[in-house]
């Protein structure tokens, strides 16, 4: 996507495999930060009796986002690993809305990334979910 | 025992282990790739997800059912996921009146090297 064309190793990036199953598309970002977006679908659902989305979807959405929110911040593509990644669900997304993850990377050292991040359906002042996380630098000298 | 619609995406079906508990597996495929050759974490982390939400709807049922909303969930990555099933299962570590305490943990060669684990808590609503 045009949007991290200016990112070394960026260049042509595109949400396949996983991230495009889901129908992650690109919605802004920062120096340090990346909001992602993910149109809600029937299949994304995780309790059928409330057609309320997965924990999953928005895991999988908010590592996506904290992962380019590090590159960015990194200026430019290095292999790394999550390590770990929390997610408190603080309600439910809203049935039928688009949830939007941001991903920020507020601490590099040479082996680890710190992330943090939220998920909202609209309103980023009322947010569904709070993120942290750790990513481990494979470039980085043993 | 039903999984819901995102199960289905995943590719999930339910295997049931030597103690008859379920065991969730997910074949290898373009729809749970992340870097070319790996899974992608929020595909392990969907995995552990609905491998947790399966046994505690068992746990459930012997007591009578009720419905669950995920509070959080803590998914570490231990090894990359290659392409090959990988299998799940969850363990329900305490079922309150109100809070379920549950782990979850995903392989693929053996159950004794994981290639990723989770904690969750849950919040009961019984019938």
């Amino acid at each position: 996507m045009e949007q991290l064309n200016d990112i070394p190793g960026l260049h042509g990036f595109r949400f396949g495999g996983h991230g495009g199953r889901l129908g992650t598309l690109f919605h802004a970002r920062g120096d340090d930060w990346v909001e992602l977006a993910l149109p809600y679908a029937p299949e994304l659902v995780g309790d059928p009796a409330s057609g309320v989305m997965a924990s999953g979807p928005i895991v999988a959405l908010v590592d996506m986002a904290t992962s380019l929110a590090i590159w960015i911040k990194r200026g430019g593509f290095v292999p790394h690993a999550t390590l770990d990644l929390r997610v408190d669900h603080l309600r439910p997304a809203r049935v039928g809305h688009t949830v939007i993850g941001r991903g920020e990377c507020y601490r590099l050292t040479r082996s680890i990334s710190f992330v943090r991040g939220q998920a909202h359906d609209g309103d980023p002042a009322d947010p569904l979910a709070h993120v942290a996380g750790t990513y481990m630098n494979l470039d980085a000298p043993a | 025992m039903m999984l819901p619609p995102y199960a289905d995406l995943l590719g999930l079906t339910i295997e049931r282990g030597d103690d008859d508990a379920p065991v969730l597996l997910m074949p290898f495929g373009n729809d749970v790739v992340g870097r070319p050759g790996f899974l992608h974490g929020g595909a392990i982390a969907g995995l552990l997800e609905m491998a947790a939400i399966a046994a505690l709807q068992e746990a459930l049922e012997s007591e009578g059912a009720g419905r669950i909303k995920p509070i959080n969930v803590t998914v570490d990555f231990m090894r990359g996921g290659r392409d090959k099933p990988t299998r799940a299962a969850g363990v329900v570590r305490r079922l309150g009146t109100r809070i379920a305490n549950v782990e979850a943990s995903a392989w693929q060669d053996h159950r004794s090297r994981p290639i990723a684990g989770a904690r969750m808590n849950y919040l009961v609503e019984r019938g």
